[in-house]
């Protein structure tokens, strides 16, 4: 049979676009508005986009580009956009992305922001980031907007003895998570982005323009004097991150972590911290691991062998390929839409311990996973709601995590980090093998 | 609150002011609109084709956000269902995009046997200069399918731009099919997408008065259909924004006359049979009477448990922030027969007309805004108390943080709410978001319940 050539076009995408992932890192930052220049259509569907998985407000702004903008250039629906920004909701920083539009007609607004003066007073804090979608994806845009944050806003000064983490697009839940971690080591601990309010906030009598919450400006200031920054994603080794632009800038140490999905993963990460903050790990996480494996014990025959398919942004998948293999359960595909080039080595890495082999394939779109799927005989899938067609078609459950959940509810409440995350990953995995074997039984025993 | 500048004339309170509502411009630098863009408008018009393929030529976040997101339904084939981009990159940017658009096109074609496929440029494409036209007609000359090119550069205008490229592209399939055998006493549905199963319902309808139909557009649609449309006697337009140039066109081109009409609530539902009915009554034996009997049938059936839900929801306030204003009609009217006032109601892509019809079917006090933001929408529904808000994916997070009921009226919508079923479906949704208890946990709530009047 002729090897067939690959499709030049994208069938179904494993991804989402840059833009997108800068709007959610805006998002994160105390009394910011994303404000995207150029199409108004892009920040509409990133809008909806998001919404629908975390099921909160989520304002876009945008300069709104007509058909004069793109030959005359778009300097006057920017100046004037941020100012309408500006009036209507008072922010204290406008966090402005670019769409593909905007990249190609090769727009320098740099130069624009250096031109525009504010008619607001106080004049917010502009931050600018360039996120053309045909060179990453919405991940890539996450992590460039971190960048530019820290890169514009983070100041030298004398040396402070705080931490500054950057997790990566984690979950809210995470977010809450990883600050109760830092407060029981005591540990002055910035987190950028931090969205776990404003993506997941409580019902309000008014509405709010802006969602309380995020990283406060001043702690992002503050970066420039920390002692050292840690950062999750193993595929970010060597790649142009907000902690590379700190270190390069302030000389503060980066340590590059996987995300701690999983106990191997999660120990690294407590050992970082234990080791910066001079104090042995605290007892509630001694024993939240203690239960954790506790209960890889009383459950490792259930899971032993299964077959996983895991997908999703490239350093989620690294760290579900890390809990899974030490569990016992096979991750035969590691799949992502990432274009790092780094997934591969990333997941050979943390799966040693595998009891089968381990594909792992970055750059990917459904309609490849589920040509390998067909093949491989998985047991269950794992990743975002997109992959459900494919776990339909197998007949096999979908463990629903990471980005984008539009067809549940709750996707900002799941827990992925720590121990804790880990505990809840192993029981709804485990009980989905669970009540998968006895839906299926003839006897349908109520006792296992 | 403060309304921007720009759109103070977008805003109308009635009877506070003369009627002077400023609409069907760009949405202001930013003002967060709640609007898509052309593209927006090309892919709902024509993304319930189940048997074409549909090709996003661009960068790839407007195929992902487009991705198998609502729920206009198939009978037959599925591959609407999928997203296919040319997801352009660096090089294509700089290079063009025409060679991979043609060998995209080509394997897909080749791997999924479609009956046509369409072509949607996206931003970039209007300005990189990819001669998508001419790439088209390449391709439908070396597969033997229509390839038909849909301008739907977002930044070219807004969505009802995008309709109308819909619109044009649909008009190079129809008139290309064999319309004999078409019956005298036939129709075509136009603006209908089959959401939930609903052009299904509206189709049963017909059939029941002794009408066939013979093209569904674009609901449930099918290429072949589409191309012997022009042998169908009469277009019943829904959704008028959406269609109504194809079915001008049509008129013009093939002398086929065409109905406004809508199927959400009783009153248009009925109106839009009894009206075709009379058009067809020298032509189909009986139809009137069987329409009249068809109706009171479906009364019967829908009637007394909506007249339990209109007891529990008598005098309760509504706003309505929908696409076309079209909608926005049928809405009002609805609600009023749940006993409900509609106290805000505004669109996207409104004209000045749809606005003063909105207004005359509105009552006093009532606010009309055309390409609202979420902040002004937000004040809105405080200042007027509403117990519930009708819109889209965008809208509801407004609502629910504010603790107010919600319906979602729109394209991702996964419940019928067209036809009697529909309205039966649309009271039982309004009923169970009005009359949830979870309101009187909510701040909000908790307010309105110790506050002594209501
Ligand atoms: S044009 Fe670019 S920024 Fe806009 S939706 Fe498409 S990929 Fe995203
Ligand atoms: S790139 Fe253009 S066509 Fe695509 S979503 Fe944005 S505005 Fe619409």
């Amino acid at each position: 049979m002729p090897v067939a050539e690959p499709f030049v076009s994208t069938r179904n995408p494993c991804k989402a676009c840059s833009p997108l992932g800068a709007c959610l890192a805006f998002r994160g930052i105390e009394g910011a508005v994303p404000f995207l220049h150029g199409s108004q259509g892009c920040a509409t569907y990133i809008r909806r986009y998001l919404i629908s998985h975390f099921r909160e407000p989520m304002d876009v702004a945008a300069s709104s580009f007509s058909e004069s903008s793109t030959v005359f250039g778009g300097g006057d629906k920017l100046r004037r956009g941020l100012d309408n920004v500006s009036r209507q909701y008072q922010p204290r920083m406008i966090g402005i992305a670019t769409t593909c539009l905007v990249e190609t007609i090769g727009e320098d607004v740099k130069m624009l922001l250096n031109d525009y003066h504010p008619a607001a007073e106080p004049a917010p804090d502009l931050v600018h980031v360039s996120t053309p979608s045909y060179r990453g994806t919405h991940v890539d845009g996450f992590h460039a907007a971190v960048r530019a944050v820290v890169g514009q806003l983070a100041e030298a000064g004398e040396p402070t003895s705080s931490v500054n983490l950057f997790p990566g697009a984690v979950s809210p839940a995470d977010l809450r998570h990883l600050k109760e971690i830092a407060s029981a080591f005591s540990l002055d601990v910035a987190i950028l982005p931090d969205y776990s309010d404003t993506l997941d906030g409580a019902q309000l009598e008014e509405y709010r323009k802006i969602p309380e919450g995020g990283t406060p400006l001043a702690s992002i200031r503050a970066m420039g004097r920390a002692a050292v920054s840690i950062e999750f994603g193993r595929t970010l080794e060597g790649s142009a991150t907000g902690a590379a632009e700190l270190e390069r800038k302030f000389g503060i140490a980066r340590k590059t972590l996987g995300w701690p999905v999983g106990v191997v993963e999660s120990d690294r990460f407590f050992s970082e911290l234990s080791a910066i903050s001079g104090r042995p790990v605290p007892q509630i996480f001694v024993r939240e691991r203690g239960r954790l494996v506790d209960s890889y014990v009383d459950a490792h025959k259930y899971v032993f062998g299964k077959r996983a398919i895991v997908y999703g942004e490239e350093d989620l998948v690294v760290g579900l390929a890390a809990f899974l293999s030490e569990i016992g359960i096979q991750p035969v595909l590691c799949a992502s839409g990432g274009q790092s080039g780094r997934l591969e080595a990333a997941v050979a890495a943390v799966t040693a311990s595998s009891v089968g082999p381990v594909l792992a394939r970055g750059n990917l779109d459904f309609a490849a996973v589920r040509e390998l799927a067909l093949e491989m005989k998985p047991d269950f899938m794992i990743g975002g709601s997109k992959g459900y067609s494919i776990a339909r078609e197998l007949d096999i459950p979908l463990i629903r995590v990471g980005f984008p959940i539009h067809d549940r509810i709750g996707g900002q409440r799941i827990l992925h980090l720590g121990y804790r995350g880990a505990q809840q990953l192993f029981d709804a995995v485990t009980n989905t093998l669970l009540a998968r074997a006895q839906d299926r039984s003839p006897v349908g025993y109520s006792y296992l | 609150m403060h309304i921007l500048e720009e759109r103070q004339r977008q805003v109308h309170r009635k009877g506070s002011e003369p009627f002077d509502l400023d609409c069907n411009k760009q949405s202001a630098a930013g003002s967060v609109s709640q609007r898509a863009c052309v593209f927006c408008g090309s892919r709902v018009v024509l993304y319930p084709i189940a048997d074409a393929l549909h090709l996003v030529h661009g960068p790839i976040g407007c195929a992902s956000y487009t991705w198998d997101i609502r729920g206009a339904l198939s009978s037959g084939p599925q591959l609407h269902r999928n997203s296919f981009c040319t997801d352009l990159k660096e090089l294509d940017v700089i290079q063009g995009g025409e060679k991979k658009l043609h060998k995209a096109l080509t394997q897909l074609i080749v791997e999924h046997q479609p009956k046509a496929a369409f072509v949607y440029s996206t931003c970039i494409v209007g300005v990189i200069g990819d001669d998508v036209e001419a790439v088209c007609r390449q391709i439908s000359a070396e597969q033997g399918i229509p390839v038909l090119p849909v301008h739907s550069e977002g930044f070219k205008g807004t969505k009802r731009d995008g309709y109308r490229a819909a619109c044009e592209a649909l008009l190079k399939l129809v008139g290309t099919g064999d319309p004999s055998g078409v019956s005298k006493a036939s129709i075509n549905i136009l603006g209908d997408f089959n959401l939930a199963g609903e052009v299904w319902m509206i189709r049963k309808y017909y059939e029941r008065m002794g009408l066939e139909v013979t093209a569904t557009i674009t609901g449930d649609g099918r290429v072949d259909d589409i191309r012997r449309a022009h042998g169908a006697a009469l277009n019943l337009v829904q959704c008028s924004g959406s269609m109504m140039h194809l079915a001008k066109v049509m008129k013009d081109r093939y002398g086929i006359p065409f109905r406004k009409v809508s199927y959400f609530g009783i009153e248009d539902m009925s109106q839009a049979l009894y009206d075709t009915a009379a058009h067809f009554a020298g032509v189909v034996p009986g139809i009137q009477e069987r329409t009249v009997e068809l109706v009171r049938g479906e009364l019967q059936y829908i009637l007394p448990e909506i007249a339990e839900y209109r007891k529990r929801l008598a005098g309760k306030k509504a706003a309505i922030y929908v696409g076309g204003a079209f909608k926005a009609f049928s809405l009002v009217r609805a609600l009023r027969h749940l006993g409900m006032d509609t106290v805000m109601v505004g669109s996207q892509t409104g004209l000045k007309e749809d606005y003063e019809e909105l207004r005359e079917l509105c009552d006093e006090g009532a606010i009309i805004v055309d390409d609202s933001n979420p902040l002004e929408l937000s004040s809105f529904l405080s200042e007027r108390q509403v117990d519930l808000f009708i819109g889209g994916v965008k809208e509801r997070p407004i609502a629910y943080k504010l603790g107010i009921g919600f319906c979602d009226h729109n394209h991702e919508r996964k419940l019928a709410l067209a036809g009697f079923e529909g309205m039966l479906n649309f009271a039982r949704e309004v009923y169970g978001t009005v009359a949830s208890p979870v309101w009187r946990l909510t701040p909000r709530g908790s307010a309105r319940e110790a506050a002594p009047c209501r």
